[in-house]
Protein backbone atom coordinates (compact mmCIF):
# COMPACT_ATOMS: atom_id res chain seq x y z
CA UNK A 1 0.00 0.00 0.00
CA UNK A 2 1.04 4.19 0.46
CA UNK A 3 3.84 2.90 2.72
CA UNK A 4 5.69 0.13 0.34
CA UNK A 5 5.75 2.97 -2.33
CA UNK A 6 8.04 5.66 -3.06
CA UNK A 7 6.09 8.84 -2.08
CA UNK A 8 5.94 12.12 -4.49
CA UNK A 9 8.24 14.04 -2.73
CA UNK A 10 10.77 11.23 -2.83
CA UNK A 11 9.86 10.71 -6.66
CA UNK A 12 10.26 14.15 -7.00
CA UNK A 13 14.14 14.29 -5.70
CA UNK A 14 15.04 11.62 -7.47
CA UNK A 15 13.95 12.87 -10.54
CA UNK A 16 13.31 16.56 -11.02
CA UNK A 17 16.19 18.64 -12.09
CA UNK A 18 16.48 21.29 -8.83
CA UNK A 19 15.26 24.88 -9.24
CA UNK A 20 13.57 24.10 -12.59
CA UNK A 21 10.17 24.24 -10.99
CA UNK A 22 7.18 25.57 -11.23
CA UNK A 23 6.87 24.15 -14.63
CA UNK A 24 6.25 27.08 -17.69
CA UNK A 25 3.12 24.95 -18.47
CA UNK A 26 0.00 27.17 -18.59
CA UNK A 27 -2.76 26.73 -15.70
CA UNK A 28 -4.55 23.14 -16.85
CA UNK A 29 -2.07 22.34 -18.98
CA UNK A 30 -1.94 18.09 -18.80
CA UNK A 31 1.73 17.95 -20.22
CA UNK A 32 2.99 18.05 -16.03
CA UNK A 33 1.17 15.21 -15.99
CA UNK A 34 2.71 13.20 -18.72
CA UNK A 35 6.32 13.79 -16.99
CA UNK A 36 4.92 12.47 -13.43
CA UNK A 37 3.70 9.07 -15.51
CA UNK A 38 7.23 9.12 -17.54
CA UNK A 39 9.06 9.33 -13.80
CA UNK A 40 6.67 6.56 -12.18
CA UNK A 41 7.14 4.41 -15.10
CA UNK A 42 10.93 4.38 -14.51
CA UNK A 43 10.79 3.82 -11.21
CA UNK A 44 8.86 0.68 -11.36
CA UNK A 45 11.07 -0.57 -14.14
CA UNK A 46 13.44 0.20 -11.75
CA UNK A 47 15.70 2.23 -14.63
CA UNK A 48 18.71 3.61 -13.79
CA UNK A 49 18.48 7.78 -14.69
CA UNK A 50 22.03 7.42 -15.75
CA UNK A 51 20.97 4.70 -18.92
CA UNK A 52 18.32 7.45 -20.15
CA UNK A 53 18.79 10.02 -22.60
CA UNK A 54 15.79 12.30 -23.71
CA UNK A 55 15.24 13.93 -26.68
CA UNK A 56 13.31 16.95 -27.60
CA UNK A 57 12.32 18.85 -30.48
CA UNK A 58 10.48 22.89 -30.14
CA UNK A 59 7.24 23.34 -28.46
CA UNK A 60 5.34 23.11 -25.36
CA UNK A 61 5.91 19.77 -25.11
CA UNK A 62 9.65 19.64 -26.01
CA UNK A 63 10.47 21.92 -22.46
CA UNK A 64 10.34 18.59 -20.64
CA UNK A 65 13.94 17.36 -20.47
CA UNK A 66 14.53 20.15 -18.68
CA UNK A 67 12.81 19.89 -16.21
CA UNK A 68 14.57 16.13 -15.87
CA UNK A 69 17.47 14.93 -14.05
CA UNK A 70 18.92 13.18 -16.92
CA UNK A 71 21.11 13.97 -20.20
CA UNK A 72 18.84 15.33 -22.73
CA UNK A 73 18.89 16.87 -26.08
CA UNK A 74 16.89 19.97 -26.90
CA UNK A 75 16.83 19.82 -30.61
CA UNK A 76 15.92 21.85 -33.82
CA UNK A 77 12.35 21.55 -34.21
CA UNK A 78 10.71 18.27 -35.62
CA UNK A 79 14.01 16.17 -35.73
CA UNK A 80 14.23 15.02 -32.27
CA UNK A 81 13.41 11.68 -33.70
CA UNK A 82 16.48 12.14 -36.32
CA UNK A 83 18.68 13.03 -32.81
CA UNK A 84 16.99 10.18 -31.22
CA UNK A 85 18.20 7.61 -33.60
CA UNK A 86 21.55 9.20 -33.67
CA UNK A 87 22.14 8.38 -29.76
CA UNK A 88 20.17 5.22 -30.31
CA UNK A 89 23.09 4.64 -33.07
CA UNK A 90 26.08 5.58 -30.80
CA UNK A 91 25.01 3.84 -27.49
CA UNK A 92 22.36 1.33 -28.09
CA UNK A 93 22.39 0.40 -24.48
CA UNK A 94 20.63 3.53 -23.56
CA UNK A 95 16.99 4.03 -22.94
CA UNK A 96 16.07 6.68 -25.61
CA UNK A 97 12.88 8.80 -24.73
CA UNK A 98 11.44 11.34 -26.87
CA UNK A 99 9.02 14.13 -25.41
CA UNK A 100 7.36 15.38 -28.44
CA UNK A 101 4.19 17.72 -29.83
CA UNK A 102 1.51 16.79 -32.23
CA UNK A 103 3.21 19.52 -34.28
CA UNK A 104 6.43 19.08 -34.01
CA UNK A 105 6.27 14.96 -35.33
CA UNK A 106 3.76 14.91 -37.57
CA UNK A 107 3.78 18.19 -38.74
CA UNK A 108 7.29 19.80 -39.12
CA UNK A 109 9.15 16.03 -38.21
CA UNK A 110 6.53 14.22 -40.24
CA UNK A 111 9.13 11.98 -42.56
CA UNK A 112 11.64 11.43 -39.26
CA UNK A 113 8.41 10.10 -37.33
CA UNK A 114 6.91 7.55 -39.75
CA UNK A 115 10.57 6.11 -41.04
CA UNK A 116 11.26 6.11 -37.36
CA UNK A 117 8.88 4.30 -37.21
CA UNK A 118 8.68 1.92 -40.26
CA UNK A 119 12.29 0.95 -39.71
CA UNK A 120 11.53 0.32 -35.89
CA UNK A 121 13.99 1.70 -34.00
CA UNK A 122 14.48 1.14 -30.71
CA UNK A 123 12.78 4.19 -28.84
CA UNK A 124 9.76 5.43 -26.96
CA UNK A 125 8.22 8.31 -27.75
CA UNK A 126 5.80 9.85 -25.43
CA UNK A 127 3.77 11.89 -28.48
CA UNK A 128 1.25 14.82 -26.01
CA UNK A 129 -1.16 15.46 -28.46
CA UNK A 130 -2.62 18.93 -27.85
CA UNK A 131 -4.16 19.21 -31.24
CA UNK A 132 -2.37 22.72 -31.56
CA UNK A 133 0.83 24.44 -31.88
CA UNK A 134 0.54 25.92 -28.45
CA UNK A 135 3.67 27.82 -27.89
CA UNK A 136 3.95 29.61 -31.01
CA UNK A 137 0.37 30.84 -30.46
CA UNK A 138 -2.14 28.62 -31.07
CA UNK A 139 -1.51 27.80 -35.44
CA UNK A 140 -3.55 25.04 -36.95
CA UNK A 141 -1.77 21.32 -36.13
CA UNK A 142 -2.15 18.33 -38.68
CA UNK A 143 -4.00 16.47 -35.54
CA UNK A 144 -6.63 19.03 -35.05
CA UNK A 145 -10.14 17.91 -35.44
CA UNK A 146 -12.17 18.92 -38.38
CA UNK A 147 -14.26 22.13 -37.41
CA UNK A 148 -11.53 23.24 -34.81
CA UNK A 149 -11.12 26.74 -34.73
CA UNK A 150 -6.93 28.42 -34.91
CA UNK A 151 -5.34 31.68 -35.33
CA UNK A 152 -4.65 29.68 -39.29
CA UNK A 153 -8.07 28.91 -39.21
CA UNK A 154 -10.19 31.21 -37.88
CA UNK A 155 -13.62 30.03 -39.81
CA UNK A 156 -12.83 26.41 -38.64
CA UNK A 157 -10.44 23.78 -39.65
CA UNK A 158 -11.95 21.95 -42.85
CA UNK A 159 -9.01 19.43 -42.83
CA UNK A 160 -9.61 15.87 -41.73
CA UNK A 161 -7.05 15.27 -38.73
CA UNK A 162 -3.88 13.08 -38.54
CA UNK A 163 -4.78 10.01 -37.01
CA UNK A 164 -1.25 9.49 -35.34
CA UNK A 165 -1.98 6.45 -33.53
CA UNK A 166 -3.33 4.22 -36.09
CA UNK A 167 -0.60 5.51 -39.02
CA UNK A 168 2.14 4.34 -36.38
CA UNK A 169 0.20 1.16 -36.13
CA UNK A 170 0.29 0.72 -39.92
CA UNK A 171 3.53 1.38 -40.07
CA UNK A 172 3.89 -1.75 -37.67
CA UNK A 173 5.95 -0.04 -34.75
CA UNK A 174 6.56 -2.57 -31.69
CA UNK A 175 4.71 -0.36 -29.78
CA UNK A 176 1.35 1.96 -29.78
CA UNK A 177 -1.04 3.36 -27.63
CA UNK A 178 -3.25 6.58 -26.94
CA UNK A 179 -4.70 7.66 -23.75
CA UNK A 180 -5.55 10.94 -22.08
CA UNK A 181 -3.58 12.30 -19.74
CA UNK A 182 -6.07 12.52 -17.28
CA UNK A 183 -6.44 8.53 -16.82
CA UNK A 184 -2.85 8.17 -14.45
CA UNK A 185 -2.94 4.17 -14.50
CA UNK A 186 -3.22 3.33 -17.75
CA UNK A 187 -0.69 5.48 -19.49
CA UNK A 188 1.91 4.39 -16.82
CA UNK A 189 1.32 0.78 -17.95
CA UNK A 190 1.83 1.55 -21.51
CA UNK A 191 4.81 3.79 -21.17
CA UNK A 192 6.07 0.69 -19.05
CA UNK A 193 5.56 -1.55 -22.20
CA UNK A 194 6.56 0.56 -24.99
CA UNK A 195 10.01 1.23 -22.71
CA UNK A 196 10.65 -2.63 -21.94
CA UNK A 197 9.51 -3.67 -25.35
CA UNK A 198 12.31 -3.48 -27.96
CA UNK A 199 11.43 -1.72 -31.12
CA UNK A 200 9.59 2.06 -31.73
CA UNK A 201 7.29 2.54 -29.33
CA UNK A 202 4.48 5.30 -29.30
CA UNK A 203 2.51 6.44 -26.24
CA UNK A 204 0.36 9.49 -27.68
CA UNK A 205 -1.04 11.03 -24.74
CA UNK A 206 -4.01 13.72 -25.23
CA UNK A 207 -2.88 16.32 -23.09
CA UNK A 208 -5.77 19.36 -22.95
CA UNK A 209 -4.27 22.80 -24.17
CA UNK A 210 -6.90 25.43 -22.21
CA UNK A 211 -4.96 28.43 -23.49
CA UNK A 212 -4.81 28.23 -27.11
CA UNK A 213 -6.92 25.30 -28.17
CA UNK A 214 -10.03 25.32 -25.53
CA UNK A 215 -10.70 28.77 -25.30
CA UNK A 216 -10.59 29.49 -28.73
CA UNK A 217 -12.86 26.47 -29.34
CA UNK A 218 -15.05 27.62 -26.70
CA UNK A 219 -14.58 24.09 -24.62
CA UNK A 220 -15.00 26.14 -21.51
CA UNK A 221 -12.67 26.42 -18.82
CA UNK A 222 -9.97 23.96 -17.37
CA UNK A 223 -12.55 21.20 -15.82
CA UNK A 224 -15.34 21.60 -18.40
CA UNK A 225 -12.07 20.75 -21.05
CA UNK A 226 -10.73 17.80 -19.06
CA UNK A 227 -14.77 16.68 -19.61
CA UNK A 228 -14.63 17.44 -22.70
CA UNK A 229 -11.79 15.02 -23.52
CA UNK A 230 -13.48 11.84 -20.94
CA UNK A 231 -16.77 12.82 -22.96
CA UNK A 232 -15.16 12.56 -26.56
CA UNK A 233 -13.26 9.36 -25.98
CA UNK A 234 -13.91 6.09 -25.91
CA UNK A 235 -11.96 2.80 -25.15
CA UNK A 236 -10.65 0.75 -28.21
CA UNK A 237 -12.91 -2.60 -27.29
CA UNK A 238 -15.93 -0.48 -26.74
CA UNK A 239 -15.68 1.07 -30.03
CA UNK A 240 -15.33 -2.23 -31.60
CA UNK A 241 -18.19 -3.62 -29.96
CA UNK A 242 -20.40 -0.81 -31.05
CA UNK A 243 -19.24 -1.11 -34.47
CA UNK A 244 -20.12 -5.04 -34.55
CA UNK A 245 -23.58 -5.15 -32.63
CA UNK A 246 -24.62 -1.34 -31.77
CA UNK A 247 -27.87 -0.02 -32.75
CA UNK A 248 -27.92 2.46 -35.36
CA UNK A 249 -27.87 5.31 -32.50
CA UNK A 250 -25.34 3.89 -31.19
CA UNK A 251 -22.85 3.83 -34.15
CA UNK A 252 -23.96 7.54 -34.60
CA UNK A 253 -22.97 8.35 -31.20
CA UNK A 254 -19.58 6.29 -31.10
CA UNK A 255 -18.69 7.35 -34.89
CA UNK A 256 -17.01 10.72 -33.81
CA UNK A 257 -15.44 9.56 -30.80
CA UNK A 258 -11.48 9.30 -30.30
CA UNK A 259 -10.18 5.83 -29.90
CA UNK A 260 -8.08 4.73 -26.76
CA UNK A 261 -5.98 2.36 -25.72
CA UNK A 262 -3.52 -0.39 -26.74
CA UNK A 263 -3.34 -0.40 -30.31
CA UNK A 264 -0.42 -2.35 -31.06
CA UNK A 265 1.98 -4.72 -29.09
CA UNK A 266 3.93 -7.08 -31.03
CA UNK A 267 7.61 -8.67 -31.35
CA UNK A 268 9.16 -7.00 -34.91
CA UNK A 269 12.95 -6.96 -35.48
CA UNK A 270 14.47 -3.55 -35.45
CA UNK A 271 17.03 -1.42 -37.36
CA UNK A 272 19.67 -1.90 -35.06
CA UNK A 273 19.25 -5.77 -34.74
CA UNK A 274 19.16 -6.56 -38.89
CA UNK A 275 22.13 -3.93 -39.30
CA UNK A 276 24.31 -6.03 -36.45
CA UNK A 277 22.70 -9.03 -38.34
CA UNK A 278 24.13 -7.94 -41.91
CA UNK A 279 27.59 -6.95 -40.37
CA UNK A 280 27.91 -9.97 -38.57
CA UNK A 281 27.29 -11.87 -41.98
CA UNK A 282 29.02 -9.76 -44.22
CA UNK A 283 32.39 -10.29 -41.67
CA UNK A 284 31.85 -13.98 -41.88
CA UNK A 285 31.66 -13.76 -45.55
CA UNK A 286 35.04 -11.91 -45.54
CA UNK A 287 37.07 -14.30 -43.56
CA UNK A 288 35.74 -17.38 -45.27
CA UNK A 289 36.58 -15.47 -48.87
CA UNK A 290 40.21 -13.91 -47.80
CA UNK A 291 40.85 -15.84 -43.92
CA UNK A 292 41.33 -14.11 -41.03
CA UNK B 1 -3.04 13.84 5.03
CA UNK B 2 -1.33 15.86 1.85
CA UNK B 3 1.44 17.87 1.79
CA UNK B 4 1.25 20.82 -0.94
CA UNK B 5 4.34 22.71 -2.24
CA UNK B 6 1.96 25.97 -1.87
CA UNK B 7 3.99 27.87 -4.51
CA UNK B 8 4.27 25.47 -7.42
CA UNK B 9 0.51 25.44 -7.56
CA UNK B 10 -1.39 27.27 -10.40
CA UNK B 11 -4.64 26.73 -8.90
CA UNK B 12 -6.19 24.96 -11.85
CA UNK B 13 -8.36 22.95 -8.94
CA UNK B 14 -8.14 19.67 -10.80
CA UNK B 15 -7.60 18.07 -7.54
CA UNK B 16 -10.46 19.57 -5.91
CA UNK B 17 -12.91 18.81 -8.76
CA UNK B 18 -11.83 15.03 -9.27
CA UNK B 19 -11.22 13.30 -5.75
CA UNK B 20 -13.23 10.48 -5.65
CA UNK B 21 -13.91 11.42 -2.00
CA UNK B 22 -14.60 15.40 -2.52
CA UNK B 23 -11.77 15.33 0.43
CA UNK B 24 -10.00 18.42 -0.82
CA UNK B 25 -11.40 22.21 -0.96
CA UNK B 26 -8.87 25.49 -1.77
CA UNK B 27 -7.57 27.18 0.74
CA UNK B 28 -8.03 30.85 1.35
CA UNK B 29 -4.76 31.70 1.79
CA UNK B 30 -3.07 32.98 -1.34
CA UNK B 31 0.03 32.04 -2.72
CA UNK B 32 3.53 33.67 -4.46
CA UNK B 33 1.09 33.35 -7.99
CA UNK B 34 -1.70 34.58 -6.31
CA UNK B 35 -4.09 31.80 -6.61
CA UNK B 36 -5.40 29.45 -3.74
CA UNK B 37 -3.71 26.25 -3.53
CA UNK B 38 -5.68 23.10 -2.23
CA UNK B 39 -6.00 21.81 1.39
CA UNK B 40 -7.57 18.88 2.94
CA UNK B 41 -11.25 19.65 4.48
CA UNK B 42 -11.45 19.32 8.25
CA UNK B 43 -13.53 16.47 7.91
CA UNK B 44 -12.84 14.29 5.29
CA UNK B 45 -13.03 11.06 4.14
CA UNK B 46 -9.67 10.43 2.36
CA UNK B 47 -8.87 6.68 1.97
CA UNK B 48 -4.83 7.84 0.30
CA UNK B 49 -5.89 6.71 -3.19
CA UNK B 50 -3.04 9.89 -4.16
CA UNK B 51 -5.25 10.02 -7.46
CA UNK B 52 -4.71 13.85 -6.45
CA UNK B 53 -0.76 13.34 -6.50
CA UNK B 54 -1.04 11.33 -9.68
CA UNK B 55 -3.58 14.33 -11.43
CA UNK B 56 -1.35 17.31 -10.46
CA UNK B 57 0.30 18.67 -13.63
CA UNK B 58 2.63 20.82 -11.15
CA UNK B 59 3.75 18.08 -8.99
CA UNK B 60 2.40 19.97 -6.09
CA UNK B 61 1.01 17.37 -3.91
CA UNK B 62 1.94 14.62 -1.78
CA UNK B 63 0.23 11.74 0.03
CA UNK B 64 1.64 11.08 3.10
CA UNK B 65 0.24 8.12 5.31
CA UNK B 66 -1.13 9.14 8.41
CA UNK B 67 -0.54 6.73 11.46
CA UNK B 68 -2.23 3.35 12.31
CA UNK B 69 -4.50 4.77 14.67
CA UNK B 70 -6.65 6.81 11.66
CA UNK B 71 -6.13 3.69 9.44
CA UNK B 72 -7.87 1.55 11.63
CA UNK B 73 -9.93 3.91 12.59
CA UNK B 74 -10.99 4.53 8.64
CA UNK B 75 -11.45 0.44 8.40
CA UNK B 76 -14.11 0.64 11.40
CA UNK B 77 -16.20 3.35 9.67
CA UNK B 78 -16.18 0.81 6.54
CA UNK B 79 -16.91 -2.36 8.31
CA UNK B 80 -20.11 -0.09 9.53
CA UNK B 81 -21.44 0.59 5.90
CA UNK B 82 -21.26 -2.75 5.11
CA UNK B 83 -23.10 -3.85 8.02
CA UNK B 84 -25.38 -1.60 7.12
CA UNK B 85 -25.58 -2.68 3.89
Amino acid sequence: MVEDMINANELREKYLRDGMLPTIFCNGCGHGNSLDYVFWAIEELGIDMDDVALASGIGCSSRIPGYVSADGLHTTHGRAIAFATGIKAANPDLHVIVFTGDGDATGIGGNHFIHAARRNIDMTVILLNNFIYGMTGGQLAPTAPKGSIATTAPYGNIEHAFNISELTQALGAAYVARWPVFYPYQPIKSIKDALSTPGFGLVELMSPCPTAYGRRNKLGKIDALWTWYEDNTMLMEDYDRIMDYGTEEEIAAAKNKIKIGVFQHQERSGFFGEYDKMTTRLMEQDDAKWGV
Amino acid sequence: MIEVIKDWCKGCDICVRRCPVHALETSDELNKRGVYPPKLKEENECNYCRLCELLCPDFAITVVAEERKEESKSGLIIGGVANEV
